[in-house]
């Protein structure tokens, strides 16, 4: 048992000094973390929300509807291209039809033209060499404007990105504190609040796109058309948002006066004249200016605010709205007109965004998990500990000592590794409690059978430890593999158990086998036994 | 000196294997049986995997929770299907609710519902307090069902590869009918207790499938060195002898795990009983097949002594080993 001189001694017992010591911030409540002095390392580990308390959403983008919009805004752009890039093309039979935008032109003279501008709209795709959309003039007169997968990737690409940001902005709006906003995959939103409570005025603020328009109200239109919901070309039929302010359908114009990207500012406030709650509204130099033009030119006639697609109110303009504040008001109570600040301070979603996952859990339940599972964890421990003393004696002892710092160990590595402690990885503490010690009971059965075949104390011990490591090294592959596999496909609070399982396979490894293996070779050195009591 | 525990007897030479034919029959047996239970009767799916939602709730001034008012409430609400359990403590109870028609097209309607619920009992019961909402749609319990089995498949195949490549194929057949055997029974044990089966299940599962290998591994191991030393001995008596000879731990391993769970059952958190109670199941099952199913594998499938070659001696002197494992 030479093999560990005094230097190795030191260099492992450093080791797990400071191991030991890098457990204890996370061991220690905010308050006693304070009189730790700001210049040591204070990793401490994080609690997942279902031992925290607070609201896991998991938001996905809504990719059809966005298609659809796209569409929408090519054929737009296509129809505007015709009549405002030179001279006018004449068009006909323009429509969205199988996911692609197509259309006819009417003078075959001017087909290569009208095929240039619509090619002039498209943009290319990264370094991948496509086009956002492809451009064919499939028979005689008719033109088919095809979205590219490529195109559709990027697109909602981009707007998945701006979306998370979008989300960020309304989170920290709410003031929670260390929320985590993190976007997965090609189409989904993760979003933890810790400490939040109630996960309805958070899905509220998230699930709600935003889009603020002011549109002209076509007055011309037959009122019949309003009630049944139909709308004359160039004219769209908006829904009420509150039923109870009028039946059927406002006809709005297709153009937009403008909209809430032209906004600097919202703020909840009251009616001065009739105590309403509003949202008081601040556009931009360009907003402001379109807005005061657009009013002025139009006085006497209405306009209608339109959010998300909904009419919020169509009031008659009175005088022209310079200076670019304006107010808004609908039915809001004080919460919702300040939910729409919010919404429209931190911008449009550019793309829907649907709750298809939420866990919500309650501070008190949190607490109750860790009081139950940290006492679950003290007593079967004291129990462990306690069976390992009365079966292998002294042995028992260094086994016991090294569970105890396996644990610390693993807690100072998540701590490192900023992992986060779940219900489940409770658990998993509790079950690597009756699992670390297997490595000690194989080498100390081990070394009791080396011993009743007439080994000597040192070549006992010796042959002990040699023929148990390999059962231990393969034992513990299997383990790791589950929790590996565990960890890849888990989500959440099963990824929390893996991650305690995985560690706690290593650190025992460690623990149970290189750091006994040294306490027993001090002794042995040190009192030099002629028989071993195991 | 201090007298030290010893539960199992030195040199014990129980015939273990004497009974191998009858524990094979009652293995498949019960696992023909957890199959069928598991095929005809169902397993309790939870949120996770059916989707729909689970809220918690704790009646605060209540001793003990008005179930019969709250199916009345949610029931008033036109909420469809809606099962309300106790769950816990007396005046705790859990509401399960199955996906609502429709929710594909619109995914925002699964949370409506969930958030109805909840105001509506914070609005009518006063002290209660909502302890946890799980709301889970359609596509993200699909996603969550097929990753599990993924993730369970994944782990038999890997782990009994792996016991291939240290040991031989043999050995790896006999770990993975072990596993089968292993997981067939806590599915049959699931689906008889009607026990809620979640995500916490599927990762009790892989921990078992960790640990009983843990089992097998450590008889494997002594078989291989048996083998080894005793190039003559019939390969029944052999096994019985490594059996034997790693019973003391067996038996100390199996216990310090057991004790670790049986305390998670009864005073860790009810969130976790399931999750707890499965391991334990797990811990003696496995115990049992690394005995009874990996072992006599290896009797059927002519596993002997040529089956690994001794370790040689080099002309230096030098012990070499013609299998390259460690040493």
């Amino acid at each position: 048992m030479n093999d560990f001189p005094p230097w190795k001694v030191w260099m492992l017992t450093a080791m797990l000094v400071i191991g030991v010591l890098l457990s204890i911030p996370s061991l220690l409540t905010e308050e006693q973390r304070a009189y730790i002095p700001e210049f040591l390392p204070q990793p401490s580990i994080n609690l997942g929300l279902d031992l925290s308390g607070g609201v896991h959403i998991l938001l996905e983008a809504q990719t059809e509807e966005f298609q659809e919009q796209r569409l929408q805004t090519l054929s737009d752009r296509i129809e505007d291209a015709m009549e405002d890039d030179g001279p006018t093309i004449e068009i006909g039979s323009l429509s969205r039809r199988g996911g692609a935008v197509t259309f006819t032109v009417r003078d075959e003279a001017q087909l290569d033209d009208a095929m240039e501008r619509v090619r002039a709209l498209t943009q290319p795709v990264g370094f991948t060499g496509q086009r956002d959309f492809s451009v064919e003039n499939e028979d005689s007169l008719q033109i088919v404007v095809t979205p590219t997968e490529a195109g559709n990737a990027e697109a909602i690409d981009i707007a998945v990105n701006t979306a998370t940001e979008v989300v960020r902005t309304r989170i920290d709006e709410l003031g929670t504190r260390e929320p985590t906003i993190i976007r997965q995959g090609t189409e989904r939103i993760v979003v933890q609040v810790p400490g939040l409570d109630s996960p309805e005025s958070l899905m509220a603020l998230l699930g709600r796109t935003a889009s603020l328009e002011f549109r002209l109200v076509n007055y011309e239109a037959d009122p019949n058309m309003a009630l049944a919901c139909q709308a004359p070309i160039g004219s769209e039929a908006m829904p009420y948002a509150n039923p109870a302010d009028g039946t059927g359908c406002v006809i709005v114009q297709r153009r937009v006066m403008v909209s809430g990207d032209q906004l600097v500012n919202a703020q909840q406030g009251f009616d001065q004249r009739t105590g309403q709650v509003t949202v008081n509204l601040t556009f931009d130099g360009t907003g402001g200016r379109e807005f005061g033009r657009v009013t002025q030119e139009n006085v006497g006639r209405p306009f209608a605010i339109l959010l998300d697609g909904e009419v919020l109110s169509a009031p008659n303009i009175n005088e022209p709205i310079l200076g670019g504040n304006a107010q808004i008001s609908g039915s809001f109570s004080v919460q919702s007109a300040n939910e729409l600040a919010i919404a429209l301070r931190s911008g449009r979603l550019p793309i829907e965004l649907a709750v298809i996952e939420n866990r919500t859990v309650g501070p008190e339940l949190g607490g109750d998990s860790i009081r139950w599972g940290g006492l679950a964890g003290m007593i079967a421990t004291i129990a462990v500990m306690t069976f390992m003393i009365v079966t292998y004696g002294r042995f028992g002892i260094y086994a016991n000592v090294a569970l105890g710092l396996n644990l610390f160990l693993i807690l100072a590595i998540m701590a490192l590794l900023d992992a986060t402690l779940t219900l489940p990885g409770i658990a998993g503490f509790v079950l690597t409690v009756g699992a670390a010690v297997d490595a000690n009971v194989l080498i100390n059965e081990r070394i009791r059978e080396e011993q009743r075949r007439g080994r000597k104390v040192i070549d006992a011990v010796q042959t002990g430890y040699k023929e148990a490591s390999r059962a231990i090294f393969d034992a513990n592959i299997t383990n790791f593999i589950g929790g590996v596999l565990m960890f890849s496909f888990g989500s959440g609070p099963v990824r929390g158990f893996a991650v305690v399982l995985v560690l706690g396979i290593v650190t025992s490894v460690f623990t149970a086998v290189t750091v006994t293996r040294m306490m027993v070779s001090v002794w042995i050195k040190n009192k030099r036994p002629t028989e071993l009591n195991i | 000196m201090m007298r030290l525990l010893k539960l199992v007897p030195d040199d014990t030479n129980i015939r273990f294997l004497k009974w191998r034919n009858v524990a094979i029959i009652l293995s498949i047996i019960l696992t023909v049986a957890s199959i069928a239970l598991t095929v005809t009767r169902g397993l309790n799916f939870g949120v996770d995997f059916a989707g729909g939602q689970m809220i918690q709730v704790t009646f605060t001034e209540d001793d003990v929770a008005p179930i019969a008012e709250l199916r009345e409430d949610i029931d008033a609400l036109g909420v469809e299907g809606a099962s309300i359990q106790r769950f816990g403590d007396e005046n705790q109870v859990s509401i399960r609710m199955r996906v609502t028609e429709g929710v594909d097209d619109d995914p925002e309607l699964a949370s409506a519902v969930s958030t109805r619920v909840t105001q509506m009992i914070e609005g009518e019961h006063a002290g209660a307090r909502i302890d946890s909402v799980d709301s889970v749609s359609g596509k993200v319990s699909g996603e969550l069902f097929r990753a599990g089995a993924l993730a369970l498949g994944l782990a038999m195949l890997a782990i009994s590869l792996y016991i291939w490549l240290r040991f031989e194929w043999q050995f790896g057949v006999g770990a993975l009918f072990a596993l089968f055997h292993d997981v067939a029974l806590t599915f049959g044990f699931f689906a008889l207790t009607q026990l809620e089966f979640n995500l916490n299940i599927v990762a009790a599962l892989l921990t078992i499938i960790g640990y009983s290998l843990n089992d097998t591994i450590v008889v494997y191991d002594r078989i291989r060195e048996n083998l080894r030393k005793y190039r003559k001995m019939e390969i029944v008596p052999l096994l019985d002898l490594s059996v034997n000879e790693t019973l003391a731990r067996t038996v100390m391993t199996s216990l310090t795990m057991a004790i670790a769970l049986v305390v998670l059952v009864f005073v860790g958190p009810d969130v976790l009983f399931g999750f707890t109670v499965a391991m334990l199941l797990g811990v003696f099952v496995g115990t049992y097949s690394s005995v009874y199913m990996a072992s006599p594998v290896l009797i059927w499938l002519k596993v002997g002594s040529d089956t690994f070659v001794p370790e040689e001696t080099s002309p230096s002197g030098q012990r070499i080993h013609k299998e390259g494992y460690d040493r």
